[in-house]
């Protein structure tokens, strides 16, 4: 049968503020999932000149490689006193923290306080996977009671090393955050929910209302030692009980 | 030249900071320099800038990274401890080749020490507390007029190299009233196409001190920052000599120390006995072809610090005579004292 190439068209296609390289992710890991919806979000509010986003240390790190627009490394926590400073330097433009958990609750949690207690108007994107991944699979202040990590063997004890800590929660004690929204990325059904919930933190931004903070419950299958497909069903069975989804704040 | 005014030192290098053009300023309060975010958080809102009092010393370090990545014109103060807490963010500025203008008003120490003025931490802002293969520049002013005028100067070499600025003073010299006129702007401006202000019809700028891969190796990057670094060292030196022409006993010393020093050399002038100073203004680069030129004729070479010889091992390493070499200094926040200095000379020559 004769192919006819002009009844063809794109109905999906890649992002066009995603840059076409190889990322250097793990199969299944969620960041892949954040960027690419991250990027649609660029794209769709028309921000890809204006947006200037701060990557983290952890496995996000080249954060920068994969967005085309303007970016910024920053030391192990201090992705939002540097966000600030950009900010503080150009209010027009759209803003952007990315964080993993030892960044934004262990190392930066006076930064990510902060930053969120004066209402800085950017925008904090919050990957919590319960574990360090660059690093090889550690601790994280959001690790789970019993989870076996590296450095914790027998598993979390929280009598030794407290509780997992949960980020929304504490910000929303605070009066300057306009919104706050605690996402997943396990099914298509949250993946399109965490889009909605990135881009209303970033729209609050460019109409200068606030400080918005999007935390999104993500999969590290190769530090948890378990395959994507489980990894998946591990954070809706163990995370997503502790770490309860929905909006906290929207004002 | 404008009429002259009293103000604290820790006044006018923030007067200084908005003529060079600053408009950002972050900081945490540390004494004796409170006196500077006091001053910038008044005056900044008056002529359109910000003033930010960051939650940490890594915070205002990291703000300050921020706003120069922007393209703005940034500058944060501090005092010793405070200062060990910015060193991880100045290491990733200079990584990062990244402008910024850094004042330490140096306190006692080690730890929590004291609030008097001292010069302990040459070894912190020379050496750096920071990690990796990185320089800054250190000018040490020692008078409120020179303080003024060293920040406008600050300003134009930190956005000539990209390279981290630090103005180090004691803590006198930020509490001490003179004086002074306010410095003009030098007119001077920098095109900064790496800045992040959005890629609008250019590819994305990246800001960045991380380097892994074999086609960005850090070896090259750091060897490129060498580069910089010799060209500094080449163009960038300052120093102050003070009657060396004829002198057998050279007096080196910088800042609040260089002030006792000159007012000892006038007390052994007069006694015929041929003392003179070298000051050296930029710590780093040091300028040690100039003091082993100024000590080549000189019978001894006296250095006076406010700490326990930190620059001391500078000026060993340009005069490379250790016989020739003495030391004198007051540590724990003490001034050292122009009769002991006086002493010290007299007992040269007998």
């Amino acid at each position: 049968m004769e192919a006819k190439t002009a009844d063809f068209k794109y109905v999906y296609d890649r992002p066009k503020s995603l840059v076409d390289v190889p990322t250097h992710y793990c199969p299944g890991c969620g960041h892949g999932i954040v960027h690419k919806i991250l990027a649609e979000v660029i794209d769709e509010l028309g921000i890809r000149d204006d947006t200037i986003i701060v990557a983290p240390v952890g496995c996000s790190v080249l954060l920068y490689n994969y967005i085309d627009v303007d970016g910024s490394e920053a030391a192990h926590g201090r992705a939002p006193a540097v966000a600030t400073g950009i900010k503080r330097v150009h209010k027009d433009k759209v803003v952007i923290s990315y964080q993993g958990d030892g960044d934004l609750l262990a190392i930066g949690t006076a930064e990510a306080v902060h930053a969120a207690n004066r209402g800085e108007h950017f925008t904090t994107i919050f990957i919590n996977n319960a574990i360090y991944g660059m690093t090889g699979g550690q601790m994280a202040p959001t690790t789970m009671e019993n989870q076996i990590t590296k450095t914790t063997p027998y598993g979390r004890d929280p009598a030794d090393v407290g509780f997992p800590i949960r980020a929304c929660e504490l910000l929303n004690t605070l009066e300057a955050p306009v919104f706050i929204e605690r996402c997943a990325v396990y099914d298509v059904k949250h993946v399109l929910k965490t889009k909605r919930a990135i881009k209303k933190g970033l729209q609050n931004q460019i109409e200068g209302k606030g400080y918005s903070f999007i935390e999104v419950l993500s999969m590290c299958p190769t530090n948890w030692g378990i395959n994507p497909v489980k990894s998946a069903e591990w954070v809706h069975d163990v995370m997503e009980p502790y770490y309860k989804l929905g909006n906290f704040r929207d004002i | 030249m404008s009429d002259r005014i009293l103000m604290k030192g820790n006044e006018a290098v923030g007067e200084a900071a908005i003529i060079a053009g600053c408009r950002h300023y972050f900081a945490y309060p540390i004494t004796p320099q409170n006196e500077i975010p006091a001053y910038m958080a008044k005056r900044l809102p008056e002529v359109g800038g910000t003033f930010l009092q960051a939650e940490s010393e890594l915070a205002a370090i990291n703000m300050v990274f921020g706003a120069s990545a922007a393209g703005a014109r940034v500058m944060t103060s501090s005092s010793s401890p405070g200062i060990s807490l910015k060193q991880e963010g100045i290491s990733y500025i200079a990584g990062a080749e990244l402008p910024c203008v850094i004042v330490d008003m140096m306190r006692g120490g080690p730890g929590l020490g004291n609030i008097a003025g001292s010069q302990a931490d040459y070894f912190q802002a020379t050496r750096g507390g920071g990690n990796g293969d990185y320089r800054i520049i250190v000018l040490a002013p020692a008078s409120v007029q020179e303080l003024a005028d060293i920040t406008i100067e600050a300003f134009d070499l930190a956005d000539e190299y990209r390279i981290p600025v630090m103005i180090l003073g004691e803590g006198y010299l930020g509490q001490m009233s003179e004086p002074f006129s306010l410095p003009e702007p030098s007119g001077k401006t920098f095109e900064k196409p790496w800045a992040l202000t959005g890629a609008k019809g250019r590819k994305p700028n990246i800001i960045a001190s991380m380097r892994l891969t074999p086609e960005n190796l850090l070896e090259e990057h750091n060897l490129k920052l060498k580069k910089t670094y010799d060209k500094i060292t080449e163009k960038e030196v300052r120093y102050e000599s003070y009657l060396l022409d004829d002198a057998d006993y050279i007096i080196v010393a910088y800042g609040t120390s260089a002030r006792i020093s000159r007012s000892a050399i006038i007390e052994l002038r007069k006694e015929g006995i041929k003392a003179g100073l070298f000051r050296p203004i930029s710590l780093w680069p040091y300028p040690y072809k100039e003091l082993k030129k100024a000590a080549s004729h000189a019978k001894k070479v006296l250095t006076v610090e406010m700490s326990l010889g930190q620059m001391v091992e500078d000026v060993r390493l340009a005069v490379m005579d250790d016989e020739k070499v003495d030391f004198y200094g007051r540590t724990g926040g003490m001034l050292p004292e122009s009769g002991e200095i006086i002493r010290r000379v007299r007992h040269y020559g007998s």
